[in-house]
């Protein structure tokens, strides 16, 4: 159980040790407004150097497709500029759902 | 199968809210967009696009793209071949490696490879090529299975539904905003023949030059004093513009005799109404009022008018309007028998003649507006025009309008109120208004 119940929850970009890793901390409901938002903040980290892109999903309860086309998007971009993608703190369903996807296949799951 | 159900549940819950998508008419680029997002995340696609297909041009633009990169073609051609294999393909995926053989694939196999794109699905409603779905690998690395290409197709259904929906109602814009077009230029058409006929009417009295074209003039000045809207002032104008065309018929020598025409001559000139009532029946007038008009012009509301001798309200409106426009020229130019009158004379005839002749409402309407005029409180100076700055500026013209305006608006008001007695005997017992 997540201690923020709200469903529109804006994902945060935390300062990560090193300068070539960032932490993206998705919301509660991985739907399009709130991740194309973290697609845009990835992209902007890529653009500016960052080698490792954490997405932190340890409040997310909800994925909806649109959710995974996202997260299909950044991982082609950090592939395309030769960045590593890790997923962090995934629930199981959700880690259940990656992987009959085959998101897992391109990502480190920690 | 057993095996699948989690993957098919997640693909049919993507199924259900893409219905819901195309089914809430959002904005269509976004519906699209957003198409796409279901779409790859239902199977988890890495790249795909949805382009809509433009049968004038045979070329499909791309509306929505995801991971193809900037060198993917935004607008990819199509040749008779590859539309005939396309139609006769259906709404079906088609592999990009196997269908080699078409155009379609060789001209864009460099595009499509560097891509790695894997189907491509003709989106066919109606017998009718609307779009393609272009769709790269599968984050598994595996190939599309045969139930994956299902869904595929059930969702590129929706999407093509989409974009079937904003085609036609693109074709109803455009034909809507065609038939506007025409409909302006017949309106032009009509007003210009309208002027060139009170021209023609005007050509046959060399004494009363211009008058039709005036007293269309002054008719669209009352209806707008009166705040008719646009279209009913512009039926206002035509049917003073017309309103003397039965004159056509009448001898030239009458209608031009420099003195009082006779008894006998006068009965051939009074013939004009009904003649010209004749004339513009036989046309179909985008406005119905212009030959009623035509004919009851010269009626009095005394009921000592012509040709039938109608009373008040027996009288159409629009003939009331013209009669006092109608009126007022004659008063205001040079006959051949009798010289224009004295601005001040003239409004003191509209004043005693209202109730009589003229509805007052419509004098008041008329001489508010020319007052309006000569105080500047309007930047118009559509009566100078018509009457002349001297005419316009006679002294004591100003007090005589106001004089007349304040003896005529009780009477529109008693009128007014004999006129609404019922309604307004419930009003005022509701108490939504005091007398």
């Amino acid at each position: 159980m997540t201690e923020n119940l709200s469903f529109d929850t804006a994902p945060a970009v935390e300062p990560a040790s090193g300068p070539t890793k960032t932490v993206v901390v998705a919301g509660d409901y991985l739907n399009k407004l709130t991740g194309e938002k973290i697609e845009r903040e990835c992209k902007d980290k890529i653009d500016a150097g960052a080698r490792e892109i954490v997405v932190d999903f340890s409040q997310t309860d909800i994925i909806n497709s649109i959710g995974i086309s996202i997260l299909l998007g950044v991982i082609d971009n950090a592939q395309m500029a030769g960045a590593k993608v890790v997923f962090a703190d995934l629930k199981p369903e959700s880690a259940e759902l990656f992987d009959m996807l085959g998101l897992t296949k391109h990502v480190t799951i920690q | 199968m057993l095996e699948q159900s989690p993957k098919l549940i997640h693909a049919f819950g993507a199924l259900a809210e893409l219905g819901q998508e195309v089914a809430n008419k959002n904005n269509f680029q976004e519906t699209i967009r957003t198409s796409l997002h279901l779409l790859s995340g239902a199977l988890g696609i890495m790249r795909g696009g949805v382009a809509r297909y433009s049968r004038y041009g045979r070329e499909l633009n791309m509306l929505a793209v995801r991971g193809l990169g900037d060198d993917f073609p935004l607008s990819l051609s199509v040749c008779v071949e590859d539309e005939r294999q396309f139609l006769t393909n259906g709404l079906n995926a088609i592999d990009a490696h196997a269908a080699r053989v078409l155009p379609f694939f060789q001209v864009y196999a460099t595009s499509f490879e560097r891509r790695r794109i894997e189907l491509f699905v003709p989106l066919i409603i109606r017998d009718e090529i609307v779009g393609g779905l272009f769709l790269g690998e599968k984050a598994t690395g595996e190939g599309y299975s045969s139930y994956e290409k299902e869904i595929i197709c059930a969702m590129g259904r929706h999407i093509g539904v989409a974009i079937s929906q904003r085609n036609l109602l693109a074709e109803i814009e455009r034909h809507s905003e065609e038939n506007r077009k025409l409909f302006d230029d017949l309106r032009r058409t009509y007003a210009d023949t309208v002027k060139a006929f009170a021209t023609a009417i005007d050509c046959k009295d060399k004494y009363t030059e211009g008058h039709s074209v005036r007293v269309g003039k002054y008719t669209e000045l009352i209806a707008t004093e009166l705040e008719w809207s646009p279209e009913q002032i512009e039926g206002a104008a035509t049917a003073g513009y017309l309103h003397d065309v039965g004159k056509l018929t009448v001898e030239r020598k009458i209608i031009n005799a420099p003195y009082r025409i006779n008894a006998k001559e006068s009965a051939e000139l009074n013939k004009h109404p009904t003649v010209g009532f004749e004339i513009l029946q036989a046309i179909h007038h985008p406005y119905t009022d212009v030959p009623l008009a035509a004919k009851y012009h010269h009626e009095r509301l005394d009921g000592r008018g012509y040709p039938d001798g109608l009373y008040d309200r027996e009288i159409p409106y629009i003939a009331k309007v013209v009669n006092l426009a109608d009126s007022f020229d004659a008063m205001t130019t040079d006959r051949p028998y009798k010289a224009r009158r004295p601005a001040i004379d003239v409004v003191d005839d509209l004043r005693r003649n209202a109730g009589k002749q003229f509805a007052p409402e419509l004098v008041v309407a008329f001489l508010r507006g020319v007052l309006r005029e000569l105080k500047s409180e309007t930047k118009d100076r559509r009566f100078r025009r018509l009457l002349g700055r001297e005419y316009m500026e006679a002294e004591g013209l100003m007090p005589a309008i106001s004089d007349a305006l304040n003896e005529l608006e009780p009477t529109t008001t008693l009128t007014y109120i004999a006129e609404h007695a019922t309604e307004l005997r419930t009003e005022v017992a509701e108490g939504r208004t005091s007398l």
